[in-house]
């Protein structure tokens, strides 16, 4: 990798914004938006971009602008830094950017807003965290070639040293910083080829383990201010209820409760702490209104029904109506896949200290320019008024990144309706809030249909989903949603890798009043499972091995083929198993990374099986940190798992049928196969592994399952009375 | 005022009885380590020491913990902790992290009993702790590292 000259780097390199007193605090940054960017703390702190501070104690402050949810973004992205800097790992410390948009918007969805999702992290920063740590080192190298009054270039950068190895002497960084801070940035840097790289491809420990293992990590929900009060709201027990009218006498007796407010979402009861507002809450008495009344037994025969006739074509290859007409080798399946909470370990919660013209609100915040947004309009200030401390956020699988910024609108409109308490709001969501709460993943029906020709490929393959768009209605629809097609709901089944001459897929949108939501690998949780599921089944039908069947169909697939190879390699497929245990094979790809994964099962005659082992192959471009990948590989399972085991979420007349985890049971260590996960050496540029690694465990869970049975499973979560024998 | 022991501090608590220690610990005493995640006992989140013995604080009331000794993870201390401490940051087990202070009291609740716990032994024992970001297989390798440690 040479000199890179585009104009995303002109941009990055704009000159220099000299502030009085010799001091250059940066390029390109307006000074107001730099100091809350960057700190004020020192003087002589060198803070060459947005994302790189230097102080004279030599620490290294890399600004984090994607949310910290577990899948490793505080310690893969200040790598790409590390590695161009020259930096020592132990130097670098990691603090979470403020919410700007013209600062820290998310290149891969096209610079306007600031937040994390669809596994763009990496994507996003591979190009830009290098080039803020190769022009920081160029300015330090041009400090030390200053002061020893010697050529730049025959100095060099290592482990956080300027080095004149002709003169033996060195500098740290952090002794450089300040003359580097006067310095303009150079005009054109040169990234390292990969055979220089000392930090890319390293397992470097995660920088966020020891807080994370002692108890100091910081979570919204431990955010404690002074005079702190605590919400807790009551919502309708049907979507889109409204209040009638509430009593809140025996509400107010509860000792420490101090107010009870209606508000847009329900009513709110505030207390000087979680418990008095929990009971506060549970002595208030709410009438609703109206709301939706759907039940997901019938939604599930609408959708069938649906499914019957032809829907928006999302993919179209050769004629498929056609070639069924003629078709003799058919093969047809309906796949069934429920509502699915997050059900994230830590509560939603955000904390809102309102102050005039001023708000701070922290939260783990994943789209934080939208949350300012939303924030600033219902308090009536100007979304740079509002504040966003993004923390560490206890799990999300997308629920953090709702398009409404449902619970920080909620914490928002509390701050207003107790306005006159001058309190900063904590607002809390308890567990079954949270189950019942909705933007959940959508129910979906799939209808498919195939045939096979004489030698038994597949002749055509059509494909119906019917279930609720995730985006019409959203700020994302403009950019997701093209002519009916909102991609979410199709990803994964209308780019179908396998070669197939004839490929119709299908979509149909009926809209309902439960909240939809992504949730982790979004389109690909339901399209992984009905495609992977179908051409098993296809190769059944056609006499074939799992492996060898999609293998020729992938013959122009080579990445899906290297992971295929991989996990089919270190599973043994092929090697004999005892009766009762059987192994099923997936692959698929989900944001521009593919995964392989087979699994082991043992089914009992009574159909109650477990998911022994789990070998998976992974290619996601350069590894970057090998230990955090096979991480998100490992809990990709564990949490696609829990989905195909037991994630269901059920309404009866509206109302949800599930309350917390004993109805809406989740993974336990209990239930975890053991896991191998195998990456593909790869130098394409670095993709996402925080969702890929979902989709292929539930396919490949039920094509074990068939192979020890007989017994397909086209529904989850997996019935253990539809493998009895 | 109902007095508490905790981390071998006695407190004076201003709350009614029926407060579980859970918010007792995190509200009154501002100790934030030990998290809520269920509130009924189903995850383990919550978990910390009541002589010794790991509970789920969100279900246990303030008046029922008398004169218990309640360890958190802020003043856990001994050598099983910390090997498991070390064990958690050596093999990066923490993800997201929230569910973490839970596992790891429930973690040296079991190695204290057990020095050198099986599979089954990790499984069972720590069955009421979920993770949802699925930390399990690092879970169990861990303690299998922090057991070996103890045994030097
Ligand atoms: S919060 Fe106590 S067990 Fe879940
Ligand atoms: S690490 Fe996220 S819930 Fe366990």
């Amino acid at each position: 990798m040479n000199a890179i000259a585009n104009a995303g780097r002109r941009t990055f390199l704009k000159t220099g914004v000299a502030l009085g007193a010799g001091l250059t605090l940066g390029f390109y940054l307006p000074t107001g938006i730099m100091r809350r960017a960057v700190g004020n703390e020192s003087t002589s702190s060198f803070a060459p971009n947005a994302f790189l501070r230097i102080a004279p104690d030599n620490t290294i402050t890399v600004l984090i602008k994607h949310l910290e949810m577990g899948q490793g973004v505080y310690t893969g992205l200040p790598m790409l830094v590390a590695e161009e800097l020259e930096a020592d790992w132990q130097q670098i410390k990691v603090e979470s950017a403020p919410a700007d948009a013209k600062l820290y918007g998310n290149l891969a969805w096209g610079g306007s807003a600031q937040g994390t999702g669809g596994s763009t992290s990496l994507a996003n920063s591979w190009e830009q965290l290098r080039l803020a740590g190769a022009t920081a080192r160029e300015m330090l190298i041009a400090a030390a070639a200053a002061q020893w009054s010697v050529d730049a270039s025959s100095l060099r950068a290592e482990q956080g040293y300027v080095i004149d190895s002709d003169n033996h002497r060195k500098a740290s960084f952090g002794e450089l910083a300040a003359q580097a801070s006067t310095l303009s940035p150079p005009q054109d840097v040169t990234l390292k080829p990969p055979k220089d790289w000392k930090v890319i491809g390293k397992s470097l420990p995660r920088k966020d383990s020891q807080a994370k293992s002692t108890g100091k990590a910081q979570f919204a929900i431990d955010i404690r201010l002074p005079s702190m009060l605590t919400a807790l709201v009551a919502r309708p027990p049907r979507f889109g209820a409204s209040v009638k009218s509430f009593d809140a006498t025996q509400a107010e007796a509860v000792p420490g409760v101090k107010t009870v407010v209606q508000i847009p979402q329900g009513v709110a009861v505030v207390a000087e702490n979680f418990w008095a507002a929990k009971k506060g809450r549970d002595a208030l008495k709410v009438e609703w209104d109206g709301g939706e009344t759907v039940s997901t037994e019938d939604l599930r025969r609408h959708y069938i029904e649906l499914a019957d006739s032809p829907g928006l074509p999302a993919a179209n290859v050769g004629d498929a109506e056609q070639a069924l007409a003629s078709a003799e080798n058919k093969l047809e399946a309906i796949f069934e896949f429920p509502y699915l909470a997050h059900a994230s370990m830590e509560p939603l919660c955000c904390v809102v200290d309102w102050q005039d013209q001023h708000c701070d609100i922290w939260a783990g915040s994943q789209l934080q320019t939208l949350d300012q947004a939303i924030a600033a309009s219902i308090l009536g200030l100007k979304p740079e008024q509002v504040n966003i401390h993004t923390l560490f956020a206890g799990g999300s699988f997308g629920r953090h990144a709702n398009p409404t910024a449902d619970y920080i609108a909620e914490g928002a409109a509390v701050a207003k309706a107790t306005r006159s308490l001058k309190a900063p709001i904590r607002l809390l969501w308890t567990r079954e809030d949270d189950i019942q709460g909705g933007y959940y993943r959508p129910q979906y029906v799939h209808h498919l249909v195939g045939a096979l020709d004489g030698d038994g490929k597949p002749l055509l393959w059509r494909q119906r989903i019917v279930g609720q768009s995730i985006l019409s209605g959203t700020p994302f629809e403009s950019m997701m949603v093209k002519e009916g097609i909102d991609m979410t709901s199709v990803e994964g089944a209308s780019n179908l890798a396998y070669a197939i001459p004839n490929l119709r897929v299908e979509l149909r949108s009926p809209k309902s009043g439960v909240p939809v939501l992504w949730w982790r690998s979004v389109g690909h949780t339901h399209t992984g499972f009905a495609t992977e599921v179908f051409i098993d089944e296809l190769a059944t039908a056609a006499r074939q091995d799992p492996v060898a069947y999609r293998r020729e169909l992938l013959s122009q697939r080579p990445r899906h083929q290297g992971v295929l190879e991989l996990a089919a390699a270190k599973a043994g497929w092929g090697t004999p198993l005892p009766k009762g245990r059987g192994r099923g094979i997936a692959v698929h790809e989900s944001f521009n990374s593919f995964v392989a994964e087979v699994a082991e099962v043992t089914v009992q005659a009574d159909g109650s099986f477990t998911v022994d082992r789990v070998v998976c192959a992974v290619d996601c471009g350069y590894a970057i940190n090998p230990d955090v990948i096979k991480a998100q590989m490992e809990g990709g399972i564990g949490f696609g798992l829990a989905a195909a085991l037991s994630g269901r979420i059920t309404l009866k007349d509206g109302v949800v049928q599930q309350s917390n985890f004993h109805d809406y049971p989740v993974l336990r260590i209990n239930q975890m196969p053991s896991i191998e996960v195998y990456i593909v050496p790869s130098e394409a540029n670095p993709t996402g592994v925080g969702e890929p690694g979902v989709p292929p465990i539930a396919p490949a869970v039920a094509n074990a399952l068939f192979a020890a049975t007989g017994k397909r499973i086209r529904r989850l979560p997996i019935d253990p009375n539809d493998l009895k024998v | 005022m109902i007095s508490l022991t905790v981390n071998e501090q006695t407190h004076e608590v201003d709350a009614p009885p029926d407060t579980p220690l859970l918010w007792v610990l995190r509200d009154v005493l501002g100790l934030t380590g030990t998290k809520f995640g269920c509130g009924r006992a189903l995850c383990g989140a919550c978990t910390v020491h009541l002589n010794g013995t790991p509970i789920r604080s969100c279900t246990m009331p303030l008046a029922a913990v008398g004169a218990g000794q309640i360890t958190t993870i802020e003043g856990a201390s001994g050598k099983a902790i910390e090997a498991i401490k070390q064990a958690w940051i050596d093999l990066n087990v923490p993800q997201c992290g929230y569910c973490q202070s839970g596992q790891i009291m429930s973690a040296s609740a079991l190695l204290t009993h057990n020095a050198k716990p099986t599979d089954a032994d990790i499984d069972a024992a720590m069955a009421g702790n979920i993770c949802r970001c699925a930390t399990y297989a690092r879970i169990r390798a861990a303690l299998h590292q922090a057991a070996a440690t103890l045994e030097g």
